[in-house]
């Protein structure tokens, strides 16, 4: 595993300024994956500590942690940086690093177009941080934007929307957007193009399926946001009247055109969390993944089905009948796909040997976690009852159970499995559990009570809120919460630094499993594959493991 | 099933690879259709809702006119950028063949040809904002034409931009017929922009003159 | 159910005795939408059972199967041979059930949920209904009893009965800047309330009460203070109200020095006190400001030293609002408050 030469400039540079160097001008889908998960856990960190200053506010009726209008940044960065710059950039990064393995290639179609992509987003991501700094406009007034994350206008014209945040906001996500179609368009492309032998669609793992709809997915719905985003850079710094009421614009427009986009993100946000499990759970039952070619249509109706739901965030909007009833229907039909989905993983423990390693500890999180969340979804979907508690802490404790017991747990789930083939070195599984059981507990301390402090009345985005309510238990409770999450991030955080310098030697193929990634060493040369894989199934390793009993006798 | 049919292993599964170049150009042109899409619905929806004027039907003139076949007036420009794509076509099959005087005259055509369609646009946009007084912020029609009309202007001006690096590259000698491959994506990139045109044509000057 | 227990055995503070409150009011509970009080809360709650027991069961058999499937299936010791358990690819029949039973439990869900649709959102007022306009402002609600003839803010008042009959009440809502949401979880769902439509929600109360409520969609700095204060009366009571709201602004002589000092400041531009020069539509009608519970939009009492605070510096009580402190001396003050409070 000999590293590429330094480059002759730095012949006799200090060997960490060398090294430097190469991970800044790398096109290495590895490197690039590497920087864009590290990038995006450091996002979360502060994400987190968005969150946990929010938690603090709201932990007792009137208390002054921040003021009003820092606390209205603080949830609006914590919704812009947790989507776009953990989610996005963590999903796409693990794609980058794994996808051409798991095909058995050399690298993304495009390496050149890779790195372009991670800079816009990494570039993109400081931008919208420095509106901290920067925003100040003409009247001394405005920082981080304090839109919320999904920006309704009129409230983010220039009217109301003082300053320079906004426009941080919509810049900071341009440059970032523009790299995530770029990577999309990459993975659609390396998927489509640079299988290796005998990896027919059919016989790819399904976590590359997954992935190639969701980059699909990333190049039909990023190019609307950045279409409505500029109309709105146009509003606020032309004068234009897009979304300007006053002036026969239409606010309902922005809501439309922002959720064609949002609901699809958020599919694309939940994707790879199904792709990470449908390899994680096969190996820790021991047991080849159930009904694949029905995951496979699963996978794709997902994709198809939620360009056409986002309505379902505007249920309260006002619109008639018939449209609330249509996109109701379109909601509960693509419930039918995910719930097939919940039931093929469970099938595939059945009958198993199941290992509770950390990975699959996480994985049965997910399992349970994302299913309370989907059901709360489909309560969601009901129409009369989203009347209810639409823009409540109900909805806020939804998509946290989908986003963070499902897709931040899948996350992790997925660090602790590829971690030894990335690093060369095993992490703990000591620290792991402890790391599992506090952010479970946790997680569940936070998240659970928001669906009752929702359904007693509980809007969202409130600094502060009245005694009287009777909403003060379940905030405690709530806040409570934060303080299990956080040491285990200390556990997670301690863990990585430790294995990095002493973790156990992984070798190869240290879980027993059966896609191509595991058949070269851990971590990969830069070449990947000394010589270019052949397949006959999708477990090419598990055919080589059991000659007797191949998968391709039975796909 | 006999013990020589079981050890044997199958033949490998035809794997179907699509060509990277062609499947990466078209995602892209893909990606476009939709921010465009969405420019372009958001011009249908504010379509007869402006509060005031100038209305399309106070600045433009109707489609296909006599006032529209004028030099660098609309359906005049149009022309000439629909036929900057039979230019590129011919400039292609030069390289091909490795004709490389016949490519760079028919590459130099195309890109002068999409010029004269943005000196078109400018002089349209002139007249437009110091004779009419529509801007972006005039009313509804001022925002949504100058953004879908802009947005195209400005893909046009990417467009040319990359196809004058490439005569540039021409003239200096380092274009030879192994790179029609590449030069032929570019084109399918301005064949998009043609049709986006003919598109943003028929909604603006067309269903937006009479709706 | 455990959720109404909750919330009953959560204790309500009595905000402080107003200066004129509208008749015996019990004060307002948890606003739960497990307490509705009104008819179409009632429907949602409804069908809001049905759901939940639905989701419910089907928690319950999936997370069964999971936990099932950890203990029984779970690798023991003598596993570590080497050995793999039977590889199962697929069951046809399985996954078609598992396809199909989903399907028909969602389109039962669908036919409930769209009849209720139909149902709830009234496009129209039932007829005889109580129409109000309801404006929404950063961060206050203006009640136009058109009909009535007087504007209000911030308190909506209206009668259980009308001629003996359940009254149904029309909502009209409007925007007067960004996008608010009118929300009274005891009362109906939420509607919207956005700049450049006018949307309309229905309640039919079916006790009388207060019922409480707010802002539910983010709408600036102090949106979390954009309270709503429902009071449901007897149809008497109700008639008293509207016969107190409909009078001009009293004249009382004691105030005349504090009415003549707020007359000629700028407050006249945001305000309007019927009767008055003072008719600004900008900020809350303040002609019978002393009937409502409240002030600054439902967040204090409306007690003499909680207006003082406000008239001296509102930015103390709701910093961000748009009520500027007018710099006035403490006497100037004095002099407001005691005009302000002869507002009955």
């Amino acid at each position: 595993m000999t590293a590429a030469p330094p480059s002759p400039q730095l012949q006799g540079a200090a060997p960490s300024l060398a090294r430097l160097h190469e991970w800044v001008v790398t096109v290495d889908h590895k490197r690039l994956g590497i920087m864009y998960i590290v990038t995006g856990l450091l996002f979360f960190m502060i994400g987190g500590f968005e969150a946990a200053m929010m938690r603090w506010q709201l932990a007792w009726p009137g208390m002054d942690v921040v003021m009003p209008d820092e606390f209205n940044r603080l949830f609006t960065m914590h919704g812009t940086t947790m989507v776009f710059l953990v989610g996005m950039p963590i999903l796409l990064g693990s794609a980058n690093y794994l996808v051409p393995l798991m095909i058995g290639t050399r690298d993304m179609a495009f390496p050149r177009l890779n790195a372009f992509g991670f800079w816009l987003f990494f570039f993109g991501g400081l931008l919208l941080y420095f509106s901290y700094f920067g925003a100040q406009g003409l009247y001394g007034m405005g920082s981080a934007p304090d839109v919320g994350w999904f920006a309704y206008a009129p409230l983010t014209e220039r009217t109301f929307s003082r300053g320079h945040s906004t426009d941080y906001w919509i810049l900071g996500l341009l440059v970032s957007g523009f790299g995530s179609i770029a990577t999309g368009i990459n993975l659609v492309a390396t998927i489509l193009c640079m299988r290796c032998k005998g990896m027919s669609m059919m016989k790819m793992p399904l976590f590359v399926w997954i992935m190639l709809i969701d980059a699909i997915l990333v190049v039909l719905a990023m190019p609307p946001l950045a279409a409505s985003q500029i109309m709105l850079l146009f509003d606020r710094s032309l004068g234009s009247h897009f979304f300007d009421p006053q002036n026969g614009g239409s606010a309902v427009l922005w809501q439309n055109l922002f959720w064609f986009f949002g609901h699809p993100e958020v599919y694309i946000l939940i994707l790879p969390a199904f792709a990470f499990v449908s390899e994680i759970i096969p190996v820790f039952s021991r047991k080849v993944l159930f009904g694949y070619p029905l995951m496979v249509a699963a996978t794709v109706s997902i994709g198809f089905i939620s360009l056409g739901v986002w309505v379902h965030h505007m249920f309260a909007v006002g619109l008639s009948p018939a449209v609330n009833t249509a996109f109701m229907a379109s909601t509960m039909l693509i419930a039918v796909p995910t719930g097939i989905k919940m039931f093929n993983w469970i099938a595939t423990m059945f009958g198993g040997q199941i290992r509770l390693h950390t990975p699959m500890l996480f994985s049965i999180g997910f399992l349970s976690q994302f299913l309370f969340g989907g059901l709360t979804g489909i309560m969601l979907a009901v129409v009369p009852f989203d009347w209810q508690v639409s823009d409540s802490y109900f909805v806020v404790g939804h998509f946290h159970y989908v986003l963070f017991g499902g897709l931040v747990f899948t996350i992790f789930a997925a660090i602790y499995y590829w971690f030894p083939k990335v690093s060369g070195r095993m992490l703990s599984e000591t620290l792991g559990k402890w790391h599992f059981w506090l952010l479970f507990i946790g997680f569940n301390l936070t998240f659970a009570p928001m669906h009752v402090s929702g359904m007693l009345g509980m809007p969202r985005r409130i600094y502060t809120y009245q005694l009287e309510r009777g909403w003060e238990f379940w905030n405690l409770l709530s806040s409570i919460g934060v303080l299990f999450q956080a040491l285990a991030i200390a556990f997670f955080v301690w863990n990585i630094i430790r294995s990095l310098r002493k973790g156990k030697p992984a070798g190869d193929d240290p879980w027993d499993a059966w896609t191509l990634e595991w058949t070269t060493t851990s971590p990969p040369p830069p070449w990947n594959y000394d010589i270019d894989p052949e397949v006959r199934s999708r477990r090419p390793l598990w055919d080589e493991k059991h000659p007797e009993d191949p998968d391709w006798k039975y796909e | 099933m006999s013990t020589l049919q079981s050890n044997a292993l199958p033949d490998l599964a035809p794997v179907n690879n699509l060509p990277k170049g062609k499947l990466g150009v078209s995602l892209m042109i893909v990606s476009e259709i939709f921010f465009f899409g969405t420019i372009i619905a958001v011009y249908l929806f504010y379509i007869g809702k402006d509060l005031n004027g100038p209305y399309p039907q106070d600045v433009m003139d109707p489609p296909f006119s006599a006032a529209t076949w004028k030099p660098l007036a609309v359906s005049f420009n149009s022309i000439f950028l629909l036929t900057s794509s039979i230019w590129i076509v011919l400039a292609v099959r030069a390289l091909r063949a490795g004709a490389m005087a016949r490519f760079a005259v028919c590459w130099g055509m195309t890109i002068l040809f999409g010029a004269i369609f943005l000196m078109g646009t400018g002089t349209e946009w002139y007249g437009l904002i110091v004779n009419d007084g529509l801007w972006m912020d005039t009313n509804l029609f001022g925002s949504c034409f100058y953004t879908l009309v802009g947005f195209h202007a400005f893909h046009v001006a990417a467009g040319l931009t990359l196809m004058t690096i490439v005569l540039v590259l021409t003239m200096c000698g380092y274009m030879d017929k192994r790179q029609a491959g590449k030069v032929d994506l570019l084109s399918w990139y301005w064949h998009f922009v043609d049709v986006v045109w003919i598109v943003v044509f028929t909604i603006v000057y067309i269903i937006g003159y009479y709706g | 159910m455990w959720i109404v227990l909750t919330t009953s055995v959560i204790t309500t503070t009595a905000s402080a005795a107003p200066i004129c409150a509208p008749g015996m009011m019990p004060t307002a509970g948890v606003p739960s939408m497990f307490d509705p009080r009104s008819a179409p809360a009632e429907m949602i709650l409804d069908i809001t059972w049905l759901v939940t027991a639905i989701c419910a069961v089907i928690f319950i058999i999936m997370q069964g199967l999971i936990i099932w499937a950890i203990i029984r299936y779970r690798a023991k010791h003598a596993d570590g041979d080497g050995s793999e358990p039977p590889q199962v690819y697929g069951s046809n029949p399985v996954e078609l059930a598992w396809t199909v039973i989903p399907l028909l439990i969602v389109f039962v869900l669908f036919l409930v949920s769209a009849r209720g649709i139909f149902e709830i959102d009234k496009q129209e007022p039932p007829a005889g209904a109580l129409e109000v306009t309801v404006v929404g402002h950063r961060w206050w609600w203006e009640f136009d009893y058109g009909a009535q003839g007087f504007t209000t803010a911030n308190e909506l008042h209206v009668p259980l009965t009308k001629d003996g009959e359940s009254q149904a009440v029309f909502l009209t809502l409007e925007s007067a800047d960004v996008i608010h949401s009118f929300w009274v979880p005891q009362l109906a769902g939420k509607k919207d309330v956005v700049p450049g439509r006018t949307n309309h929600l229905w309640l039919q109360p079916l006790e009388i009460g207060h019922y409480v409520g707010q802002c539910a969609e983010y709408c600036g700095a102090q949106h979390a203070n954009m309270l709503i204060n429902v009071f449901v009366h007897t149809e008497a009571d109700f008639n008293r109200w509207v016969a107190n709201q409909q009078r001009a602004a009293s004249q009382n002589n004691d105030a005349a020095k504090g009415r003549d000092l707020f007359l000629s400041t700028a407050c006249i531009n945001c305000h309007t006190i019927r009767g008055t020069v003072a008719n600004g539509t900008f900020a809350p009608d303040l002609t019978h400001l002393m009937s409502r519970a409240t002030i600054g939009s439902g967040i204090v009492p409306n007690t003499p030293d909680n207006l003082r605070n406000w008239v001296w510096d509102p930015q103390t009580i709701k910093p961000g609002c748009d009520m500027p402190s007018m710099k006035l001396t403490k006497d100037e003050t004095d002099l407001i408050c005691t005009y302000l409070e002869t507002l009955q």
